[in-house]
């Protein structure tokens, strides 16, 4: 089963490849990951996408937990939380297709963003399940270059991660 | 007042109380190493290879309850300390270990003697700090040396780069740190306690099963009081032996792989196992599938993750293992009226254990003409001290000594468990001594492993200290040749040391005095001779070279399928 925790971290030297050896190290996998700076002065938040049994999830939470500049976990795999990805994706887009695309980019209300005579490249937002449909309904028409971003994830409600 | 870097680290190893390193100077370190000079208040042990500066500063570390402290150049000093550090972190060992690092401005450029140390050892250290900076040096080692001790001890890295040591500073140590990501759990819940003293007085069969942990955390007391209070039996892992005293009559002895049968027969007939400090390693549950198939579990550990990774637990405890068990006593004292029907009722279990006990006892066939290993280890224990600090290499002799010895004190086996490093027993034994100039210090190693790190021979005479290295001489790699023997068909690729080694004359050539004994009757008067030198001493013993140690459960299968003579 897919589960997608934050992890939030000091943005020290090093704490990211801390974070990869833990789940390589330990044959747990990582679907996607992402890893910005956040509001508060010195930490950065980490959203991982990873994949297993309620048990491996459960080492998990606790093995980045013993991590030093791990400063809290949340795990979002009970529905507690907003997931968005974004992604560039460049489509071949020739006589018909252009058409037929520029619906598709209506339809998953994504914009152009660049033009050429030969293609487009499209900017969508979205849960990652949108994602993948849009992408779904663009391979055909010829889809060159897809770029994501990973999934980031916030809870829902009044509260932030620390209250 | 300003000073440089080096001499900033060396007040803040005193500040920590460090009063003995182990290390090796280098370039990266050479700033470092011209400060300690004439810095009076440490005093610093050169070993002859980074490895066994760093096991000494573990055996310092075991042995007192410390934090061991060992320092090496960049590069290949650096890389030279991987085994000791991924050594100590498998057992949970509180160390802090300094590496030269090239210049700032250099790393990254694949500069002379440039390792990535701490990528390296990143899945060996607790935790590891590179410092830029040298206003940070005193900040880091505080938490450096918090991090190692706290919690579950491990070794924490700290690299050192060139131009930090020579920077000027000021010196301000911090009286307190607060790490905002690291706030180890240390207090049992309350009401985890009382449902565990519950669970433990409607059991029939219980069992406490201990780990290394209940070393670690200094929990020798009161893990004994409560076994004595509630007539519990114990069962030690490797690690945990001393914990609780081998002589008393609830003691089980070792369990687990190469374990006692009363002790892997009272797991699996249990209906609730009490786990101290302990993490159901592989060598300890057998097959997994049928381990202690009636027991519920309670398991009582600092470290949340070792709870639930290998087995399914009952009755999570989190916290430290001396505080949780200091709880329980207080908690089982509120019912004292239970308490005697309770200790009543487990009669017919104590009486099965017995027969366990007696049906097959832990023991070996004596012989006049050879000298049997097992009776090496029970004359050393006989002649030794009290409070003799024994260490071990890793094979065969390593679990004679943890079968036969009768550990009755905490920190007083040293020993790799969790990594099973050969080339440990000696300069770990160096490291204890160091600690404790006063007390009997003895290594017990096989042919094989001693030679790992024999060149320590000279660290030991050059600093007076007076370790006994004992030598179980199969001339093969025993452990291995065992495994070759059982499921191999007696094919020994590669296990025969074939050229003998004069162990008497390589004593002699680093300055010691060595000693050896053939047969039976050389056993005692070796070692009385041995013991009575004032300096380091090798006792070899050439024993039975195809003896076995057994019982032995099967790697894979579970801990009733002992085989108890093969
Ligand atoms: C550094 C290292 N290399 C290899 C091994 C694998 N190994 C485990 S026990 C053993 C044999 C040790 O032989 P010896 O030191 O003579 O002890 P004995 O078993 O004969 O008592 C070996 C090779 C190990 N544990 N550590
Ligand atoms: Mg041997």
């Amino acid at each position: 089963m897919q589960h997608t925790i934050s992890v939030i971290v000091e943005n020290d030297f090093g704490v990211l490849s801390r974070v990869a050896t833990l789940f390589s190290g330990r044959g747990f996998n990582i679907e996607s990951l992402s890893v910005a700076p956040t509001n508060e002065e010195g930490l950065s938040r980490m959203t991982i996408v990873t994949r297993g049994d309620a048990q491996i999830l459960e080492q998990i939470n606790k093995q980045l937990n013993k991590l030093i500049d791990v400063l809290k976990v949340l795990d979002f795999s009970d529905g507690s939380g907003i997931e968005r990805e974004l992604a560039l994706i460049k489509v071949s887009a020739e006589d018909d297709a252009r058409a037929e695309i520029l619906r598709v980019v209506d339809i998953f209300r994504a914009k152009i963003i660049d033009v050429t005579p030969k293609s487009y490249t499209i900017e969508a937002t979205g849960n990652p399940l949108k994602i993948d449909a849009i992408l779904e309904l663009l391979r055909p028409l010829g889809l060159k270059e897809v770029v994501r971003t990973g999934s980031v994830a916030i809870g829902r409600g009044a509260k932030g991660w620390n209250g | 007042m300003k000073m440089n870097g080096a001499r900033i680290m060396l007040e803040c190893l005193k500040k920590e109380g460090v009063d003995t390193v182990f290390g090796y100077p280098g370039g990266t370190v050479i700033n470092l190493y011209d400060e300690l000079f004439s810095f009076k208040d440490i005093h610093h042990i050169l070993p002859r290879h980074e490895q066994a500066g760093t096991h000494a500063a573990d055996g310092y570390a075991r042995a007192t309850g410390r934090v061991g402290v060992a320092i090496a150049t960049s590069g290949p000093g650096a890389t030279n300390t991987v085994t000791g550090i991924a050594t100590a972190y498998m057992d949970s060992i509180p160390m802090v270990i300094i590496t030269g690092q090239v210049p700032t401005a250099l790393i990254g450029n694949d500069a002379f003697q440039e390792v990535d140390i701490i990528g390296i050892t990143r899945p060996c250290t607790k935790h590891s700090f590179l410092i830029r900076d040298v206003k940070d040096i005193a900040l880091t080692m505080k938490k450096a040396f918090y991090i190692a001790r706290s919690g579950r001890p491990g070794p924490v890295l700290v690299d050192f780069p060139k131009d930090v040591q020579m920077a000027q500073g000021e010196f301000h140590y911090p009286e307190t740190v607060d790490i905002r990501g690291y706030k180890p759990n240390l207090s049992g819940h309350p009401r985890q306690v009382e449902k565990a003293v519950a669970m433990i007085l409607s059991s029939q069969r219980p069992v406490m099963y201990v780990g290394g942990g209940a070393v670690l955390g200094d929990a020798a007391e009161p893990l004994t009081l409560l076994a004595r209070k509630l007539s519990l039996p114990v069962t030690t892992t490797l690690m945990g032996l001393g914990s609780f005293p081998e002589s008393d009559e609830l003691s089980l002895g070792m369990l687990g792989m190469h374990g006692a049968y009363c002790a892997n027969m009272a797991m699996t007939n249990s209906d609730l196992i009490i786990a101290v400090g302990a993490r159901f390693d592989d060598r300890v549950t057998g097959k997994l599938s049928t381990f202690a198939p009636h027991a519920k579990i309670i398991h009582i550990d600092v470290d949340p993750t070792s709870i639930k990774k290998n087995v399914r637990v009952d009755l999570p405890i989190v916290g430290d293992v001396k505080d949780v068990l200091t709880k329980m006593i207080m908690q089982a004292d509120k019912s004292t009226e239970n308490l005697t029907e309770f200790t009543a009722a487990l009669a017919p279990w104590h009486s099965d254990i017995a027969g366990w006990k007696e049906k097959h006892p832990l023991g070996y066939k004596q012989s006049s003409t050879v000298i049997k290993p097992q009776f090496v280890i029970q004359k050393l224990r006989e002649l030794s001290d009290d409070d003799a600090i024994i260490s071990t290499d890793v094979g065969q002799h390593q679990m004679w000594t943890a079968q036969f010895f009768k550990f009755n004190k905490p920190r007083t086996l040293l020993t790799s468990g969790g990594l099973g490093t050969m080339g440990y027993g000696l300069p770990a034994a160096m490291g204890a001594q160091a600690a404790f100039p006063n007390r009997q210090v003895i290594t017990i190693c096989g042919d094989g492993g001693v030679q790992m790190n024999i060149q320590e021979m000279a660290t030991l005479v050059q600093n007076k200290l007076p370790v006994k290295i004992v030598i179980l001489n199969n001339n093969f790699l025993g452990m291995v040749r065992q495994w070759q023997e059982l499921f191999f068909d007696k094919r020994y690729s590669s296990t025969c040391m074939e050229l003998p080694i004069d162990y008497i004359k390589l004593a002699d050539a680093y300055g010691a005095k060595g000693f050896l004994a053939t047969k039976p009757g050389d056993v005692e008067s070796v070692i009385t001779q041995g013991f009575k030198e004032k300096g380091p001493v090798i006792m070899e013993f050439k024993i039975a070279r195809e003896e076995k140690v057994l019982p032995m459960v099967p790697a894979g299968a579970s801990l009733n399928e002992m085989v108890l003579n093969a």
